[in-house]
């Protein structure tokens, strides 16, 4: 039988395994650190940052001890900032385009410096921004995820009113269902929400779903615009025999139970894993597969190390955690034993002389009490392929560089459109720029 | 919100942060680029007469710096404006017209002829510029030619000049005092009483920021020879708020406007200035350093400091350490304090019982009961303050007062309530007796 259970540790040690991944620097750090920012010109961090934070300029007012105007230089580019400070791969954008890896591989550590001004700013404000005077326009913002959030902020600010139609029971999107449980800790998904939602002029409509509760036609009917902020809503197939044998769980549906679970120790996790996938969800899950007590975790994924949708750091902090990583192998079956799952075989893999990925024919099988799949996520198009539609272009919403859909008075953003990344600051972009785009549509 | 606005002699500006008479604000392309940065005024580099002045080709900068390489001080040996005076009073005036809510002050150095003063003002009159600045400062080379801080070192001369210029111009007249000299307040009461209306300090000071040891040069050098530059940066800048301060509590300059310059790089530097009294201050190293930009922080940093402190404007609390400066004689003897170290705060790097044991009173232990440990000792500590200052952790000793009544275990003595000081102490030779 295979060997799944939940309580594998004893109660103390699931609040130390789900602390924080990287504690907060102290006074002393952030000052310290902030002393190394060279304040540098046309900032190649900001640069590098899709939200464009001024990096430099919030660096420097921490250093003359002016936190509070740090943060607001923060949430002006990026009203969630504090969570983008836990959950940016800084490490592939500002961190590292700092200009101090070139001269001692050692840049200014800015998600911490972030996350320093934007804490700070959180327990003494319950909201940032002043709107201005009303404007009595409507705007329906579907999908209360960072892009759907960001967008209702910055429209609220410019003094229209704004709804949010969320299909889930609460707000949050991956931010609260998806992102690694020692990476937001202490319910700061929600409390974020609760401080963009502070500015007012936002209402939230949970539990309702486009295509179920109404249709974008119902939305132009009633509103002056609408953004579509709708995320990703299925995951991908294997398309392997044995995909439906009981142990092989989604990873996104799995870390989501994990995340919404109160008490970790009543989550059900193998003894060993194997996860099949290269992104950070792949990742996400294999940590805290760890961290639940699973005695071997390995991610197996079809191609090399510089491939992996997770970064070079994501990868190191998974093998830090005692999480293997096997590279070059695809899955071809799940084996069963009696009607659960006892291992995968794969077939390595390896780049042809034209630099194609096959099968070289050679066979491995990892034994497995429970199979997680992460192999990316999929967006459901039915609701806007129906009654008035939007253009798809690769299976997405087409959106132009205004975050324009096809149909007038629509825009999108997020990971829903043509080119999302699955990355919360590209998403706050997204819903940022579109609500400007918006204000300036109904200001005409 | 804080409300910035300052009017310093009836020159408006929206903020109190001006750029100082210097290499920034030589043309009309650095200036505009400084407004719309968002200074408040600037102070145009100086005049002076056709032909213009010519500049070494080589370095006119040195620097010394801090641990890993932020820029401490700054030397210069570069002249006063080296383009044509008509070019300069063109840009003033475009400059000035496109932008009206800002401050333009002229920054102004002739010859020592009353004639030579005048027909220049006269021309700065057409610009429609809003003040003058008589840069009786510059320590290199336009010393050399009886300028600069060759008037600046004679208080005379100051007084003589100044009368000139204000008797020749309706705009407000600002002299910018050099540091180069024994005792500030001379320059500035001479300023005074040649009728000017304000002063500026501190110009540079002399300095020689390096030698170059295998060539034997100074540094900047120039083609194996050095001259004494100019000193700036924020290196300076407590040589130029004691300099401020003089004259801040000067009787025959009290209340005499001052524009604080010296090493001012963060609101908090430029708070420290209007604390003594300044009503505008300028900026020169740090733009050389960071950019005109930087103004965005000291804005930003200077209204949170007024909000957290109540102050709806500058003038709020514009010179309110004034009352607090004191001749040394008048200090308090009987304030006892003790350095006291937060041993979580603690890093134990062992500076401030080494500063301590080798340098002063042997009041900080290093081991105790065989543990490495930094205490202090109350009763040898005299409350110096050297280890607060050595530390590298910020707050993580501080000086704890003695409460009047308790014992102090140094002395023995009971520490008194009341005020004593030199004056009355028997110990002092001239000590008069306590009324």
């Amino acid at each position: 039988m295979p060997d799944i259970s939940a309580g594998r540790l004893a109660a103390a040690d699931y609040g130390k395994n789900f602390s924080d991944v990287h504690p907060p620097l102290t006074a002393h750090e952030a000052v310290v650190e902030s002393d190394r920012c060279y304040f540098c010109f046309d900032a190649p961090c900001t640069i590098a940052c899709p939200t464009s934070i001024d990096i430099p300029l919030f660096i420097r007012k921490i250093g003359t001890g002016n936190v509070e105007g740090a943060a607001e230089t923060i949430f002006s580019a990026n009203i969630l900032g504090g969570m983008c400070a836990r959950v940016c791969p800084t490490e592939t954008l500002c961190e590292e385009a700092c200009v101090r890896n070139a001269a001692e591989e050692k840049p200014v550590r800015i998600g911490l410096l972030q996350r320093h001004a934007t804490d700070h700013y959180l327990e003494r404000h319950s909201a940032f921004g002043l709107r201005a005077p009303a404007t009595g326009r409507k705007v329906a913002v579907v999908g209360a995820g960072p892009a759907g959030l960001a967008c209702a902020h910055e429209l609220a600010l410019k003094g229209h009113d704004v709804t949010i139609f969320e299909a889930r029971g609460k707000a949050g999107g991956l931010n609260e269902f998806g992102i690694a449980a020692y990476k937001a800790t202490d319910d700061f998904a929600q409390r974020e929400v609760d401080f963009v939602l502070g500015i007012g002029g936002i209402t939230v409509e949970a539990g309702k779903a486009l295509g179920r509760d109404f249709t974008l036609a119902d939305l132009k009917a009633s509103h002056d615009a609408v953004f579509l902020g709708l995320g990703l809503q299925a995951v991908n197939a294997l398309g392997v025999e044995g995909e439906e044998t009981a142990g092989v769980v989604d990873a996104v549906r799995w870390i989501e139970d994990l995340r919404q679970s109160p008490d970790k120790s009543g989550i059900e996790v193998g003894a060993r894993i194997v996860v099949i996938g290269g992104g950070m969800t792949a990742v996400d899950a294999a940590i805290q597969a760890k961290k639940l007590g699973a005695d071997e975790v390995t991610i197996a994924y079809r191609r090399g190390p510089a491939e992996m949708g997770a970064s070079r750091y994501e990868q190191e902090l998974a093998q830090v955690n005692g999480v293997r990583i096997l590279h070059w192998v695809a899955p071809k079956r799940i084996v069963s034993e009696g009607n659960a799952v006892a291992a995968v075989d794969f077939e390595r893999t390896a780049l042809d002389v034209s630099g194609r990925l096959t099968g070289t024919g050679r066979s491995v099988r990892l034994p497995a009490d429970q199979v997680m799949k992460a192999i990316g996520q999929t967006f459901v198009s039915g609701p806007v392929e129906s009654g008035e539609t939007v253009a798809l272009d690769g299976g997405r919403i087409a959106v132009d560089a205004e975050l324009r859909t096809s149909l007038a008075g629509v825009w999108a953003g997020g990971d829903c459109i043509r080119g999302g990344e699955d990355l919360t600051v590209q998403a706050v972009d997204h819903g940022k720029r579109a609500a400007l785009s918006i204000h300036a549509a109904l200001s005409a | 919100m804080a409300d910035l606005r300052t009017n310093f002699l009836g020159i408006k500006s929206p903020n109190p942060f001006w750029l100082a008479s210097a290499p920034p604000t030589d043309k009309k392309y650095n200036v505009e680029r400084a407004y719309r940065a968002g200074w408040g005024g600037v102070v145009w580099k100086t005049l002076g007469e056709d032909p213009a002045v010519v500049n070494v080709n080589g370095p006119r900068y040195g620097a010394i710096h801090a641990g890993d390489r932020r820029l401490a001080g700054l030397n210069n040996i570069e002249l006063i404006t080296d383009r044509p005076l008509e070019l300069n009073l063109r840009e003033i005036a475009e400059v000035k017209k496109a932008w009206p809510d800002r401050a333009l002050v002229v920054s102004l150095m002739v010859p020592c002829e009353e004639l030579n003063w005048k027909s220049i003002i006269a021309r700065v009159e057409e610009t429609g510029a809003d003040g003058l600045e008589l840069n009786f400062g510059c320590p290199h080379g336009m010393s050399e030619r009886g300028m600069g801080s060759a008037v600046g070192q004679v208080p005379e001369y100051i007084e003589m000049v100044a009368r000139w210029c204000k008797q020749a111009t309706r705009m407000p007249v600002i002299v910018k005092l050099t540091p180069n000299i024994t005792d500030i307040r001379y320059p500035a009461r001479a300023a005074r009483k040649g009728g000017a209306d304000a002063v500026s300090l501190i110009n540079t000071i002399n300095s020689i920021v390096a030698v170059d040891l295998d060539s034997f040069a100074p540094v900047p050098t120039i083609d194996g020879k050095g001259s004494h530059g100019g000193y700036c940066g924020p290196a300076v800048k407590p040589i130029a708020l004691n300099m401020v301060a003089e004259i801040a509590r000067d009787p025959e300059t009290m209340g005499m406007p001052i524009s604080g310059i010296g090493g001012i790089e963060t609101w908090r530097d430029a708070a420290e200035y209007i604390a003594l009294g300044c009503g505008t201050v300028q900026v020169c190293t740090a733009v050389m350093t960071y950019g005109f930009k930087i103004v965005e922080e000291m804005i930003d940093g200077m209204k949170k400091y007024m909000d957290g402190h109540g102050f709806a404007t500058i003038e709020d609390f514009r010179g309110l350490a004034v009352k607090n400066l004191s001749d040394w004689k008048y200090l308090n003897l009987n304030y006892i304090a003790k350095a006291k170290i937060n041993q979580d705060l603690c890093i134990k790097c062992g500076r401030c019982h080494i500063a301590c044991e080798d340098t002063s009173h042997q009041a900080i232990t290093h081991m105790v009961d065989g543990i490495r440990h930094f205490e202090v000792k109350d009763e040898e500590c005299v409350g110096c303050n050297l280890c607060v200052n050595v530390c590298p952790v910020e707050d993580c000793i501080t000086m704890e007062a003695m409460a009047p009544g308790s014992v102090d275990p140094r002395t023995g003595k009971v520490v008194p309530a009341q005020y004593a000081n030199w004056t009355t102490h028997p110990n002092n030779p001239s000590a008069v007796a306590a009324e």
